[in-house]
């Protein structure tokens, strides 16, 4: 079951840019890419925690502005040589706002 | 007996209904067709080749009087209708009331308006009719005209009048062109196409009133205080659904008219075809579902079932000379990989989106021959797993050629300039090389060609591979990232020589393998960018590191250090306090003293950023710039203001220094020192920039270093007074900038170039470079702090706050 959220609008988080999300379980990092899609990730990277929401978007990829690993946003993969993964969760746009599934940002901390 | 039909509206949606209509069953239904223009139906689609002169009005009629007299079509042309009663099915017009068994409403849509001050001013017209075109069409030669909108119609009608010989401006308020049908690499492709057509391109621009004259139109304004003159202005800007008699029917109405899939409004004898519609809550605008629906409504009206199905749609640009095709869904949505393929030689971009192996998006610019077949894939959802490495090539390429590294370089017309400090073009290569020279050596010895600062050597060399072919084995050089072949210099060369002052371009003109870069090559783009263009380009946030976009430095905890500047290494009790003051509010853990002269906050969350910043800019303190590639501090001595050895006012020329050149952004970060005497205290010798002041006036050298590698260094000139020392610095800083690879600070720069090059250049052309400086600072030369904290203050707090539950 889905139980989507509002979260804000579209043009809230820049192109090629993300916005950090605070919840009482953990920052969650908002992707938003050149061509307008949406990506919802743990904010924090694997390697020594760096805020994701701060780093370079190019393609539908982050590089982490601490020491450079590159995530995929859409698996949430580390690209290249290293290794480890951020949790995605559902994420869409509809009328201009960002929506987020509250069902899987809930289900996290008992990953 | 025949049952009585009536349409309302001759348009193109509608006149295919009458077509299918009669071609099976002539003996059906006796026609009344309505139109509120005093004419038939004829193929609107087509008015922009009659707008530029390649066609005629009568070549767009698609059906004639004789067609309706042959069809015995009662024909009701420039008669509005004025009511419709549905109890009673009849419809009345000024003419008088018809009765109907069955309706079809074929509206059309009314373009939007913006209801800018002064869009009721004589002149200001829309792009949707033949009066509108012939209004354009009567436009002199070399009269002028402003475009708003920058979508498909704006475009064609843009195009149209300028093949009239018409001055036009085109006024878009999103970044490029058609955005909702290009990315941007193909919207940068479009406009260098209409620049090239003479159409004036105006981007990210916002209309803010037109100005009349006499009741006539005389100019645009844009909120940025330019002021376009024009002779007539066209909005194309969108269409809305013709709702009215609808609505005044009683019938659903949302956006559009509301219509089932068999194309029947909520009254079961009224049916509806065309841009008035609305089908499960889609809007229609392009030619294709209309004759769908038209097929649907015929069939419906007939007794036979049925259904409207919309499909896929692509779009082409009908101007002459620019080849755009986009189709499908390139936006919205996850498990989406790209193939992109750039030819700068031909012009030719191709992007293909590919979701689970099939393709469901395309856009191409330059070459279009294979569209259809790329649409077909897409309307088929064809399977393209066992193609895929060659699928974009085309049809004709299973096993195509491989991407060319060389293509930028065979691209490049003879005129082009490789070599900027000796002003040598590809043509005087190219002939040096049928002369006989066949090797870099050569090259240099024979045009001088990347034989003083040598940063176009990989050029020439690309030059040599080119001409020669196989005879030319190309030495490796790294590239800038995996996104390209190219070199940081090679790329360089490119932004200057073919005045490329966008991303899209340079992602186009270098052959980019990536849609949109990385976060290697990125930040050196922007760098590059508006180093050399500062007044064409805008910096883009979004390519730079978070240090230079948040204007503070992150730290390993993702907290950032503030430090405020102190001009010169001076400050004050006022300032002192307010900082500490700062430090006590937002409980900022550790102040520190840093190198270079001033006092650093660690520890401040993001969210609190601007408020701090608010706070250091009520006590008059600007960014420090402590996290840029670009002017950090100058550190001083107290000179001869206090010091018994000094030997000039070593403090009020750091002072004035740091005042001049702050904000500038360079290939990496830039210090500076000025000492009073030799003694050098404030160890001058081994920063970027030094100056040691002597009795006879100032030293300046360059090129030292203290962090990984420790450099002394050399002198650059001694000149006598301090206004001198200045304009050297300026000059040099702008030759830097203009010159070294992004992240290269000066001595690694210097080591390339070597210090004589630099000598020369600064003597040489010391003013224009200083112009150059002083043109670029007029931007630059101002606190992001107080910028982004009047501007962007919401962007440092998070997007949202939400209470979550734990799960069971």
């Amino acid at each position: 079951m889905t139980s989507w959220i509002d979260i804000a609008a579209l043009d809230d988080v820049p192109q090629r840019g993300a916005r950090m999300i605070k919840t009482t379980l953990g920052c969650v990092a908002v992707f938003r890419t050149a061509e307008d899609e949406v990506f919802a990730l743990d904010n924090a990277c694997p390697h020594k925690a760096g805020p994701l929401s701060e780093g370079i978007v190019h393609g539908k990829s982050v590089t982490c502005p601490l020491h450079n690993w590159v995530f995929s946003l859409e698996t949430g993969e580390a690209q290249g040589a290293d290794a480890g993964r951020v949790a995605t969760y559902p994420a869409r746009v509809e009328g201009g706002r960002i929506l987020l599934d509250r069902t899987f940002l809930n289900a996290r901390s008992a990953a | 007996m025949k049952q009585k039909l009536v349409v309302i509206g001759a348009g193109m949606a509608s006149g295919r209904v009458l077509e299918h209509l009669l071609e099976q069953d002539r003996e059906a239904y006796d026609i009344t067709l309505f139109n509120a223009e005093a004419r038939g139906n004829y193929n609107r689609i087509m008015l922009s080749p009659v707008l530029s002169g390649e066609k005629t009005y009568a070549d767009i009629v698609t059906h004639d009087d004789g067609w309706y007299a042959e069809n015995d079509i009662t024909c009701r042309f420039g008669e509005k209708v004025l009511e419709i009663d549905r109890a009673a099915k009849t419809i009345t017009g000024e003419n008088g009331t018809v009765s109907y068994d069955k309706l079809v409403l074929g509206t059309g849509s009314n373009p939007f308006l913006i209801p800018l001050p002064g869009h009721d001013l004589e002149g200001v017209i829309a792009y949707r009719d033949l009066e509108d075109t012939e209004r354009m069409m009567g436009l002199g030669e070399g009269s002028r005209c402003v475009v708003i909108g920058g979508g498909l119609l704006g475009l064609e009608a843009a195009a149209g009048m300028a093949a009239r010989g018409v001055d036009v401006t085109v006024v878009h308020i999103m970044g490029h062109l058609m955005e909702r049908q290009l990315d941007e690499a193909a919207g940068y492709l479009l406009r260098r196409a209409l620049t090239d057509k003479g159409i004036t391109v105006k981007c990210a621009a916002n209309s803010k009133e037109i100005l009349g004259e006499n009741g006539k139109v005389r100019a645009l304004l844009l909120d940025d205080g330019t002021e376009l003159p024009c002779d007539l202005l066209v909005m194309a800007v969108g269409i809305r659904p013709n709702v009215a008699l609808g609505q005044g029917a009683g019938l659903a109405v949302g956006k559009g008219i509301h219509v089932d899939d068999q194309m029947v409004t909520s009254d079961v004898d009224v049916l509806a075809v065309g841009e008035c519609v609305e089908h499960n809550g889609a809007l229609f605008g392009l030619v294709a579902p209309l004759y769908d629906q038209a097929k649907v409504a015929a069939q419906t009206l007939l007794g036979q079932s049925s259904t409207f199905v919309p499909k896929e749609l692509s779009t082409k640009l009908k101007v002459t000379g620019c080849d755009l095709f986009s189709a499908g869904d390139f936006a919205d949505g996850e498990g989406r990989e790209d193939i992109v393929f750039r030819d700068p030689a031909r012009g030719v971009y191709r992007r293909l989106v590919i979701k689970n192996n099939v393709v469901i998006g395309a856009v191409m610019y330059g070459d279009t021959a294979d569209s259809n077949w790329f649409f077909g894939l897409i309307r088929d959802k064809t399977d393209i797993a066992d193609m895929r490495d060659t699928l974009i090539f085309g049809p004709a390429y299973q096993g195509g050629t491989p991407l060319d590294p060389l293509a930028a370089v065979a691209a490049l017309p003879r005129d082009a300039e490789i070599c900027g400090c000796n002003g040598i073009c590809k043509g005087q290569i190219e002939d040096a090389i049928a002369a006989g020279a066949s090797d870099l050596g050569a090259i240099k010895a024979t045009t001088k060609a990347s034989a003083s600062c040598g940063t176009c050597t990989g050029l020439v060399e690309q030059v040599l591979a080119v001409t020669l072919g196989d005879d030319f084995v190309l030495p490796a050089a790294a590239s800038i990232c995996g996104c390209t072949d190219m070199t940081h210099e090679d790329v360089r060369r490119m932004i200057k020589s073919q005045r490329l002052t966008s991303m899209p371009a340079v992602w186009q003109e270098c052959g980019w393998k990536t849609p949109d870069g990385c976060h290697v090559c990125r930040p050196a783009l922007n760098f590059y960018l508006l180093a050399d263009w500062p007044l064409e380009y805008r910096d883009d946030p979004q390519s730079r590191f978070i240090n230079e976009r948040k204007h503070a430095n992150i730290q390993k905890d993702g907290t950032y250090s503030v430090v405020p500047r102190m001009w010169g290494g001076i400050t004050t009790p006022d300032e002192l306090r307010a900082i500490a003051d700062a430090a006590d509010k937002y409980m900022v853990p550790t102040v520190k003293v840093t190198g270079g002269q001033r006092i650093d906050l660690l520890g401040v969350k993001s969210e609190d950023l601007p408020d701090i910043w608010a706070d250091l800019n009520a006590a008059g303190m600007v960014s420090g710039h402590a996290y840029s590639k670009g002017l950090r501090t100058v550190k001083t001595c107290v000179g001869t203001d206090h010091c018994r050895f000094g030997t000039q006012d070593s403090t009020g020329l750091g002072i004035q220094l740091e005042k001049e050149l702050w904000g500038a952004w360079t290939p990496h970060k830039l210090k500076l020192g000025v000492s009073g005497c030799p003694r050098n205290c404030a160890e001058a010798t081994c920063k970027d920039i030094g100056v040691i002041c002597v009795d006879s006036g100032y030293q300046i050298s360059i090129g030292g270093a203290a962090g990984m590698d420790v450099r002394e260094t050399e002198l650059l000139i001694q000149v006598p007074t301090e206004q001198e020392a200045i304009n050297v610095i300026k000059a040099l800083t702008q030759l830097y900038r203009e010159n070294a690879k992004y992240l290269d600070r000066i001595y690694k720069w210097m080591a390339k170039v070597g210090l004589d090059w630099i000598k020369e250049r600064v003597a040489a052309e010391g003013d224009a470079l200083v112009d150059r400086f002083e043109l670029s600072q007029t931007i630059y030369r101002k606190d992001p702090w107080a910028e982004h904290v009047s501007q962007q203050a919401e962007r440092y707090k998070p997007l949202a706050t939400l209470s979550l539950e734990a799960a069971e």
